[in-house]
């Protein structure tokens, strides 16, 4: 974390719990993510980092049996209300996945897909829009002669990066990146790490993996979680090098997971 | 190793066989329908295609009326078929709870079980009275008087005809279209489903715009399936149609199929030309059913053009 920047919370998680139907897989997580940084969820397969990641867009109420309690605030606003839209809620927070999914669609239509939903875009401010966001995915130079081709005509890396275009597209508040690059080869992974760290200029970004050298390279505060608690947070300089915890530096030294 | 290699070279000469059967089966049938129809394509050449008249005693044969039926019924239940089809394969895999899943799938598939002639006496017992008695005059009365749709509508409330054969076809076509619908929903990836709920999708757009492209090869084999059954039912329509021979411009008459045609008079045709007809009908079946299999070959090769995988 550079020490000029001013750090305003963005994303306020309180006594969070999760159950999958009666096991409880979340157990009273609280803290504060940072708006415009970059926060790394890491811990061993299983732990809960993915589905702490998901009760963010409450992507888990797509399935029957999973639920969350506790509190996640917005910009002030809890998410986990009842009250709140699930629908308009996604919209704010762009989600991209393990592996690339690109829609059965050109690759224009992928981008605009998302953006046609809730806006009313003229197809000048459309065609801007696309441009746009293919550009912040660093993939605009590499498709700009084949917007009409299909979506999955893509390699893999490119893909990713196409599925980061549609998030972005949207103008999220917050981006989600779920292990993003552990479908993908080095070059590929470099590229898109490049990428996280051109976003956070203007997106605060949470990021899943399983790669701690990852997590050190492109986050500022990362999150330590094992067993469905979180076991320590911190800026992410602190936590690789000097861990209050014990359990930490077992995990980040490789002793253990 | 000489043995295995001998016998790999028997394996792969047996399955080549049957390969073949399977195509010299089609083009000998093929062959002995040209060969049946002759007497008849000789004496009435192309006007076979176009003519109404069907009569015995005087020898004067024509193909339309049967060929208007067969299009007609299987395009009224395909028309009824693939939004119902659609709701229920959509229902299984997107909404139901996962209770309710498992029995509502396997009444599905027994639905399909059902031997055509019980859709048949069903059709002509029970449906086709409760049809003219509470369905059919409120049609006459309603769509009737209606401009250009109008006349498909008009006539007497018999319960029997094309509409009632196109909805007891569509009826019988459904667990087909539903059951291949939902397995091809099922194998979407959730990771893909989950992206374009992920943008703050409904159900309906993530179905619309992710599901179904994503599926439409599946999509459209499970309704050719179903339309390749429509146009060769004979039972059940024959029960319900009418067996008329005679054009209508309205689905409530009776009419005929290519099908019921040939069931009804194959046992009571005398004469070589008589005959010779009815094997022409049977020839044009094959011909619909070919032609109707590789236009929607065609159309979704020219979709999955167009939607850019072949640049």
């Amino acid at each position: 974390m550079s020490t000029d920047k001013i750090i305003t919370p963005k994303l306020i998680v309180r006594d969070l719990n999760f159950y999958y139907g009666t096991e409880r897989a979340l157990k009273d997580i609280s803290f504060t993510i940072p708006e415009k940084m970059v926060t790394a969820f890491i811990g061993p397969s299983g732990c809960g980092k993915s589905t702490m990641l998901r009760t963010f867009n409450r992507m888990y109420e797509l399935y029957p049996k999973q639920k969350a309690t506790g509190e996640i605030f917005l910009d002030g606003e809890n998410i986990l209300d009842k009250k709140q839209d699930l629908n308009t809620l996604r919209a704010k927070i762009g989600m991209v996945f393990q592996k690339p999914t690109p829609f059965p669609m050109s690759i224009y239509e992928n981008i605009a897909f998302g953006a046609k939903l809730y806006e009313n875009l003229s197809r000048h401010d459309m065609d801007e829009r696309v441009e746009w966001a293919l550009r912040k995915a660093a993939l605009w130079t590499e498709v700009k002669d084949k917007l009409k081709q299909s979506g999955t005509s893509l390699s893999g890396g490119q893909q990713q990066r196409l599925c980061i275009a549609r998030a972005i597209a949207v103008k999220p508040k917050i981006l989600l990146l779920d292990e993003p690059t552990s479908a993908l080869d080095p070059i590929s992974t470099a590229h898109i790490e490049k990428l996280i760290d051109e976003l956070k200029a203007e997106f605060t970004i949470v990021i899943v993996t399983h790669n701690m050298q990852q997590a050190a390279r492109v986050s500022d505060c990362t999150a330590y979680i094992y067993m469905g608690e979180l076991i320590e947070f911190g800026e992410t300089r602190t936590i690789f090098t000097n861990p209050k915890r014990k359990a930490t530096e077992d995990y980040i030294t490789g002793r253990f997971g | 190793m000489k043995r295995h290699n001998l016998l790999d070279i028997l394996f792969r000469n047996v399955t080549r066989l049957s390969a073949f059967i399977v195509l010299m089966l089609l083009l000998a049938i093929l062959i002995s329908l040209v060969i049946g129809s002759m007497p008849s394509i000789k004496t009435f050449g192309l006007k076979f295609l176009a003519s109404p008249n069907w009569d015995p005693v005087s020898g004067d044969f024509g193909a339309l009326v049967p060929v208007i039926g067969t299009l007609a019924t299987s395009a009224i239940a395909l028309l009824i078929a693939i939004p119902v089809s659609f709701g229920i394969a959509l229902f299984l895999t997107e909404m139901s709870p996962p209770w309710l899943r498992r029995p509502l799938g396997v009444a599905i598939e027994l639905l399909a079980g059902i031997p055509s002639i019980i859709y048949g006496m069903w059709g002509l017992f029970v449906f086709a009275p409760f049809f003219a008695d509470h369905i059919q005059p409120w049609l006459i009365q309603k769509l009737g008087p209606l401009p250009i749709f109008g006349p498909l509508f008009q006539g007497i409330p018999m319960g029997i005809g094309m509409l009632t054969a196109g909805i007891i076809l569509a009826i019988m076509v459904i667990p087909f279209i539903a059951s291949v619908m939902r397995d091809v929903f099922e194998v979407v990836p959730t990771l893909l489903k989950e992206s374009a709920y992920g943008l703050g999708s409904t159900t309906w757009e993530v179905v619309w715009h992710v599901v179904l492209p994503y599926t439409k090869i599946g999509v459209a084999g499970g309704i050719m399936l179903g339309l390749g059954r429509a146009l060769g039912e004979t039972m059940a329509v024959t029960f319900v149609i009418g067996n008329a021979h005679q054009l209508s411009t309205s689905l409530l008459m009776p009419g005929n199929s290519i099908s019921s045609a040939l069931a009804n008079e194959f046992n009571e045709a005398v004469g070589e030309l008589y005959t010779s007809a009815l094997v022409e009908l049977g020839l044009i079946l094959f011909l619909i059913t070919f032609i109707i299999l590789s236009l929607a070959r065609y159309m979704l090769h020219v979709l999955t053009k167009r939607e850019g995988v072949v640049a």
